[in-house]
């Protein structure tokens, strides 16, 4: 029964695999681009980095995306983290929402992101950096990360711009622990890709440029309300490609250079990603 | 008093004109010079075949793989998308029609919208009109 309910579940998963709508390469940046209603995305994102004085360590994040609306996006994140000589741990999980706050397509396109988080201080994952988050903040061992736990609330502002095949997006992050009496924290991320080639050719291929697209990433903290500005966090910058399959998975890498003494020397970021082509779009309002 | 009344009745027009002009088809928003927007690559028979590989890809699981639409999602074979000229439908790919479920794929370049738009109006109406 076991064998018949996966073969079951297998079929159906390769039935409703689809490429993915060509999204930008990014791992922390966030574009206007939501996820078609009735669409599912699952993703598995990893972190792996060395930080200095402390153990290598290889962050993953479960991801599933869903398209509620044509302008909403809500999303759940479950992650975990694996460092050497010492333990594999479970850190917790977000959900977020994004929200399109105008309906048409204009020059800069604002999207409000809201999320709230549950994990603890052993979170790896590097989603955003805020506030003075530093390269200290990677050598607290599994056992003292996984005994305090963080409620937070994020907060970001998100523009995006299409033009000529390019996209550039600019996010601007505000972040409060609802637990702990500290201040707001902010971060921005930049990124900028386009995909290798803006037509399709006519024959099916699967290294044909259009498939490609490249970019680069540059993300950092921006201190807290007692603090504002560049120094005492950390950065980061580095390019970016991902690879649609042809109704397969797409597949994106980029190495993420530190560019100051409070960051890591370089995170290694993979993520793979499905797109589940209309499992609830049934429950989705009448096109016109 | 009546200041502030004359402000709220202000403010209700506003919406209810607003949620109107919302809820107006998307064809009545797209402009002259949208409009008169040509398709560079119209009956250009790579174009059409790299539309359908597009198509296949991003439309099809909405539209169904033969264009006549599925369950509540709209056939792209009807009189009026097959009439409709290039550039509203190139409007319609770009904004999207996001209070009723079509996305906005203003993530695809451009010339990929224009050899979808190409690959659509290849497939003419069915049933034929004639």
């Amino acid at each position: 029964m076991t064998r018949v309910l996966a073969i079951c579940f297998f079929l159906w998963f390769i039935a409703v695999v689809n490429s993915a709508a060509q999204e930008p390469p990014y791992f922390v940046t966030y574009s206007h681009d939501l996820e078609e209603p009735g669409n599912l995305e699952m993703a598995v994102k990893s972190a792996q980095g060395t930080p200095k004085y402390g153990n290598p360590f290889i962050s993953e994040t479960l991801e599933l995306e869903y398209g509620a609306k044509g302008w909403w996006t809500t999303e759940v994140y479950l992650a975990g983290q694996h460092t050497s000589n010492d333990s594999t741990i479970f850190t917790g999980f977000r959900w977020e929402n994004r929200f399109r706050l105008l309906l048409r397509e204009h020059f800069i396109n604002p999207v409000l992101y809201v999320e709230y988080e549950n994990t603890n201080q052993g979170d790896r994952s590097l989603l955003e950096v805020v506030g003075h988050d530093s390269i200290s903040d990677l050598l607290v061992t599994n056992a003292q990360g996984r005994s305090t736990t963080q409620r937070e609330m994020e907060l970001k502002l998100i523009l995006s711009s299409n033009t000529h095949g390019w996209n550039i997006s600019e996010n601007f992050i505000s972040e409060k622990n609802m637990v702990e009496d500290v201040p707001w924290e902010f971060g921005y991320a930049l990124g900028v890709s386009r995909p290798l080639a803006l037509a399709a050719s006519a024959r099916p291929c699967v290294f044909c440029r259009e498939n490609f697209s490249a970019g680069v990433e540059l993300y950092g903290g921006l201190g807290d309300l007692e603090g504002f500005g560049l120094k005492a966090t950390s950065h980061y910058a580095g390019p970016t490609i991902g690879f649609d399959i042809p109704h397969g998975p797409t597949v994106s890498f980029s190495p993420n250079f530190g560019l100051n003494d409070n960051s890591v020397g370089v995170i290694y970021r993979f993520k793979v990603s499905y797109e589940l082509q209309q499992i609830l779009g049934h429950l989705h309002r009448e096109a016109k | 008093m009546n200041r502030v009344r004359q402000t709220w009745v202000g403010l209700a027009l506003v919406g209810i004109v607003a949620c109107a002009a919302a809820q107006a088809p998307w064809v009545n928003h797209v402009s002259g010079q949208e409009q008169a927007k040509k398709n560079p690559f119209a009956k250009q028979a790579d174009a059409i075949a790299a539309g359908s590989r597009l198509f296949s890809d991003h439309c099809a699981k909405c539209h169904g793989p033969d264009a006549l639409g599925r369950k509540k999602r709209p056939s792209l074979r009807t009189p009026e998308v097959q009439g409709a000229a290039d550039g509203e439908i190139f409007w319609l790919l770009k904004n999207g029609n996001l209070r009723h479920g079509m996305p906005s794929w203003s993530s695809l370049p451009e010339p990929s919208r224009w050899q979808i738009i190409a690959y659509v109006k290849s497939l003419g109406e069915y049933p034929p009109s004639h």
